[in-house]
């Protein structure tokens, strides 16, 4: 309900919402808990395995009990916690873990069952008894099993992803932070100070408390206005930093649109922050005190019980009772009194406890404690052990409780620290220099009064800016209420039979806990992972210390001998969408397109990818109903008139300098220095073990210039390997490298009317051996200087022309459009393909990494004189001789004819075992020339076994083919169609 | 991770590629041996601490470096260019 006259929102405006289908009002600067009390829905979702109902027990990101799932972009995101999502208008929410309906689920059933549910019942289910896992405990874990249900349509959010650097990164905008943030700001720091709320403040947002002679939240409105005037202050609200890494560096996730009905701003935004100093203000996380019945709907933190009367003027229900063990959740009941809300009692466990100072309208019981909780679907009664042992029922309809404070500590632990005990707060704090270059300060680091808040926040601002060098003033420290808590440590309450809960995301219970330690699991991280404790959304934030207290005590160890669990980012749920930021479909990875790509598209160009380049396959005509009509079309074009193919992907390096010709004959096998000014070579590199790394064709463009083309799918390697040559074996020689690759666009003229469609545009014509295979020559072509290459790669006539890559769609256009009036045309890569396997030519099919130059029939480049890459390693035993498989041709002999790469050889006798394999089909592809399949093998021993028959059998796809081997070149064996 | 490049300055570690250890540097003779050249191939320290790696600038300058690092406390001592650091 709401109270008149409470809460700091805008009472006048409402924002209407849904959960379960049935519509609701909230107010504008709600949250989605706050209206829910609001609106008195307590019971909002069941838990996880027993199906208990649930309801909000916190104000922020350690919410335990309530998991809803928010409609997004048309799909529900599931376990969203309704106190970290601000109310907008339309919002739909609906409860989860419930089945048919939340008042009605058959899977409560297992309330009544759990005690065949017990913890480790999962892994217990897998051993005994024999077959039962397979047929009745996985069907029904796996129908039973997650929080919430995923939806199964791709998330449509917008996200985005972002970098800042700063000096002093503020974590958390309390008074502490606040402080911080001034005293680091003020001394002319870069400052970054995240939130994940709206607003400023922290705590002082939720209490009713002077500071510096004014209410909190209007003193942290005042210092928030100041930050966000100062241009080296960046404030950054809705952000919760998630994750320390090293050097500096931390994530973070911004809640840009997260507050707004569906639009175009990304739902949420992940950054990575650097920043040289940092200060850690994140607060205290209140903990509650296990017992009887302690998850029911209406029983929340004490601490937030009156944050939600303070800032929003909601209360969970109209007769409350307090339970606690300190003097902070005596705030509770002053602050309930003083609105008006019915206070049935404050019980403190503490026997020597005081009453409130200020008095108030309520019973207060010393020395008791609350024992069992009543009321299924949400609390209707207490049944409380008083001072003297006696049990009492109270009536109440909603309980606070709080245990105490736990410093929000994790942030501090992420890169390895163990957190440090301090038993006069009964709590972990972070140690000393967890985070190079962090300090804790406030309620994070242990000292939970707001003067301390605000005095260590300022110290820890000063420090850090000093610490960089910046002349630092400690600001005025306001006055504010110095009051701790004076707790007493409670952890559970024994007695009642009921479960008694710690984790309520994962309904682990006290009795759960000390069942893992009798069965050996007694070890903290044993424990969670046998009970499963702190494994949902909340990680454990605020029970966690409860349940090492109850390990220590069943294990009859201390707290910090028991030790914490390990602490890892995130602090808080980052969903995978918010990681890969716009980083999907099309924006998952760049594409590179040649300056020919849109006019390959507009003539029906079917693209594929070769790394991150789009290449045009084929080019359907029509009548032509699949890529295969299409390509024996292309082949056929090619032999028969002339073909035009784009080739611009291809790597283009100038290599430059005196030594530049020394240089390319270490890099390659194949000798390069002898290369004359205007001729090309083609070459084989090594990589320093002796493998075939790549091939390429070298150019000599001057005594001192040569261009190295190499493939499109090793430009990058050969790239960095040319360099590390360079710069790192080889320095003292005077080269330079230039990548041009995207400089130039390449086009490919191919066929026996190659050299009559480019004659077509030069102004005088060539002669047949002008320039002769193997050469080039620069010239004009309509205005535009280009290199023009003379090679094959498709074993017809043929020329590459490079002009520079503004000139590139011009040129392919072109050619196509004569090659067309000739009969010919544009061909793709998939013809590409057949045309250099009838040649024999190789790829990366065939160059895999594991080739030698035997293999290919190369073994005389070992005979060179000189040191080359590769040389040395290349004469291992092993890398030659009789058992390498070498490179062969194969075509089919019998009935069936088809071969598939990575099909294995073996003699047709033999059984096709690993034992009798003899080789691969590294590549197959039908000839139109040919009228038959044929393919690129390694086969042991093969030069030596022309004629000779082997099975290829492919044990994937069972495909068994016999073939006879046969020389690598199919098509023109002799050459002679090279000079047209 | 953040390397400061000697020509660059202090740049994201995935404007880097890495390459492996700095003895990529020490090149034997081509006349050294099997034995120098299996070292030299295969054989590495895996060190928990101060290690020397090569790492490329490949989104930056282009430079090759040496890269001085801890593999434990991974604190990025130095970078220098691979042509004055030798292995």
């Amino acid at each position: 309900m709401r109270i008149k006259g409470r809460g700091r929102i805008g009472a006048n405006v409402s924002v209407p919402f849904s959960f379960e289908g049935r519509r609701y009002c909230g107010r504008a600067g709600d949250t989605l808990a706050s209206a829910m009390i609001a609106n008195d829905l307590h019971f909002i979702g069941r838990s996880f395995k027993y199906h208990r109902p649930r309801g909000i027990t916190a104000l922020g990101g350690d919410e335990a009990g309530a998991l809803v799932a928010i409609r997004r972009f048309g799909a529900f995101i599931p376990n969203q916690r309704p106190a970290t999502q601000e109310l907008f208008e339309g919002l739909e929410a609906r409860a989860e873990n419930a089945w048919p309906a939340l008042g009605l689920d058959v899977l409560a059933l297992n309330d009544l069952l759990s005690p065949l549910m017990g913890p480790g019942f999962y892994y217990k289910s897998f051993k005994w008894p024999r077959g039962a896992w397979e047929r009745v405990w996985e069907p029904l874990i796996r129908r039973a099993a997650g929080l919430g249900r995923l939806p199964v349509c791709p998330d449509e959010a917008p996200y985005d992803q972002a970098f800042a650097h700063c000096d002093v990164l503020v974590i958390g905008g309390g008074p502490a932070g606040l402080m911080a943030a001034l005293a680091a700001g003020r001394a002319g720091g870069d400052v970054i100070l995240a939130d994940p709320d709206r607003r400023l403040g922290g705590r002082l947002l939720f209490e009713e408390e002077e500071v510096g002679g004014r209410a909190g939240h209007e003193w942290a409105r005042a210092i928030e206005a100041e930050l966000r005037e100062m241009e080296n202050v960046r404030v950054m609200a809705r952000t919760t930093i998630t994750g320390a890494y090293d050097q500096g560096t931390w994530s973070a996730v911004e809640k840009v649109a997260h507050h707004l009905p569906d639009g175009d701003a990304p739902l949420e935004c992940h950054w990575r922050i650097v920043a040289k100093r940092a200060v850690l203000a994140t607060g205290a996380i209140e903990r509650p005190v296990a017992f009887a019945g302690n998850d029911r709907p209406r029983i929340m933190q004490a601490g937030a019980l009156r944050g939600y009367l303070n800032r929003y003027g909601a209360v969970a229900g109209r007769r409350v009772a307090i339970f606690a063990n300190n003097d902070d959740a005596h705030r509770t009941a002053r602050d309930l009194a003083t609105a008006g809300v019915e206070v049935v009692a404050l019980i403190d466990a503490r026997a020597d406890a005081a009453p409130p100072p200020e008095g108030g309208d309520f019973r207060f019981l010393a020395g008791a404690v609350v024992e069992a909780a009543h009321g299924r679907k949400g609390l209707t009664g207490l049944t409380i052990r008083t001072a003297s042992g006696a049990r009492e029922r109270i009536e109440a309809d909603c309980l606070g409780v709080s245990g105490g404070w736990n410093p929000a500590l994790h942030l501090s632990c992420h890169l390895g620290a163990r957190a440090r005990w301090r038993a006069d707060i009964a709590a972990f704090v972070p140690a000393a220099g967890a985070v190079p270059g962090l300090e804790a300060a406030g309620a994070a680091n242990g000292s939970f009064s707001t003067a301390a808040c605000l005095a260590e926040g300022a110290a820890a601002g000063q420090s850090a800016a000093q610490a960089l060098g910046l002349k630092a003033e400690l600001p005025e420290i306001p006055a504010a209420g110095d009051r701790a808590g004076g707790l007493k440590p409670l952890w559970q309450v024994s007695g009642a039979r009921a479960k008694a809960f710690l984790d309520l995301q994962n309904d682990v219970t006290v009795s759960d806990i000390q069942q893992a330690a009798r069965e050996g699991m007694g070890e903290s991280e044993h424990m969670k992972r046998y009970t499963t404790f702190g494994m949902g959304p909340d990680q454990g934030k605020n029970s966690g210390v409860n349940a090492l207290a109850v390990l220590a005590e069943a294990t009859g160890r201390s707290i910090p001998e028991t030790g914490t669990t390990t602490f890892r980012p995130p602090f808080d749920p980052v969903s995978i969408g918010t990681i890969g930021g716009a980083g999907r479909g099309a924006g998952f990875a760049p594409e590179r397109h040649t300056p020919a790509h849109e006019y390959a598209l507009s003539r029906g160009a079917v693209m594929g990818d070769a790394g991150l380049w789009k290449r045009a396959l084929w080019f359907p005509r029509a009548g032509e109903g699949n890529w295969r009509q299409s390509c024996d079309r292309e082949v056929a074009m090619v032999r028969g008139s002339v073909g035009v193919f784009d080739a611009s992907p291809l790597g283009k390096f100038e290599v430059l300098g005196a030594d530049a010709a020394r240089f390319l004959d270490f890099l390659f096998a194949t000798p390069m220095r002898a290369l004359k000014v205007g001729r090309m070579r083609w070459g084989v590199m090594l990589r320093e073990d002796g493998h075939v790394m790549d091939d390429g064709v070298v150019a000599r463009m001057g005594r001192g210039h040569f261009l190295v083309m190499s493939t499109t799918a090793g430009a990058q390697d050969l790239w960095r390997h040319m360099q590390f040559v360079r710069q790192g074996l080889r320095p003292e020689w005077d080269v330079e490298i230039v990548d041009a690759g995207e400089q130039w666009a390449q086009i490919v003229v191919s066929g026996p009317r190659a050299r009559d469609l480019v004659n077509s545009l030069l102004r005088r014509p060539l002669a047949p051996d002008q320039p002769a295979h193997m050469a080039w020559k620069a010239l004009t072509i309509a205005g535009v200087a280009a290199r023009l290459f003379r090679t094959s790669f498709t074993g017809e006539a043929g020329y590459e022309i490079a002009v520079p890559a503004r000139y590139g769609a011009a040129l392919f256009a072109l050619l196509t459009e004569r090659a067309e009036a000739m009969g010919g045309g544009a061909f793709g890569l998939e013809a590409m393909n057949v045309l250099r396997l009838e040649k024999g030519h190789l790829t990366h099919a065939e160059l895999d990494g594991r080739v030698t130059l035997p293999d290919i029939g190369l073994s005389r480049l070992l005979a060179r004189k000189g040191d080359f890459i590769g040389k040395a390693a290349a004469r291992r035993p092993g890398l030659m001789g009789p058992d390498r498989a070498e490179l062969v041709g194969l075509r089919p002999v019998g009935a069936v004819k088809q071969i598939l790469p990575g099909a294995h050889l073996f003699r047709p006798g033999l059984l096709a075992v690993a034992e009798n394999d003899e080789g691969h089909v590294a590549s197959a592809a039908y000839s139109p020339m040919l009228k038959s399949v044929i393919a690129l093998a390694f086969l042991r021993g093969g030069r030596a076994r022309l004629g000779e028959h082997v099975r290829a059998s492919d044990h994937l796809r069972h495909v068994e083919t016999l073939c006879e081997v046969c020389d690598p070149v199919f098509f023109d064996p002799e050459g002679e169609r090279l000079h047209g | 991770m953040r390397i400061r490049c000697p020509l660059c300055g202090e740049r994201d570690s995935r404007e880097f590629h890495v390459m492996g250890a700095a003895e990529w540097l020490a090149r034997p003779a081509p006349d050294a041996g099997l034995e120098a050249w299996d070292a030299y191939l295969h054989l590495r320290d895996n060190p928990a601490g101060p290690t020397r790696e090569l790492w490329f600038h490949e989104a930056g300058c282009g430079a090759w470096l040496v890269v001085a690092r801890d593999t434990v406390s991974h604190a990025v001592f130095e970078a220098v260019p691979a042509w004055e650091a030798g292995a």
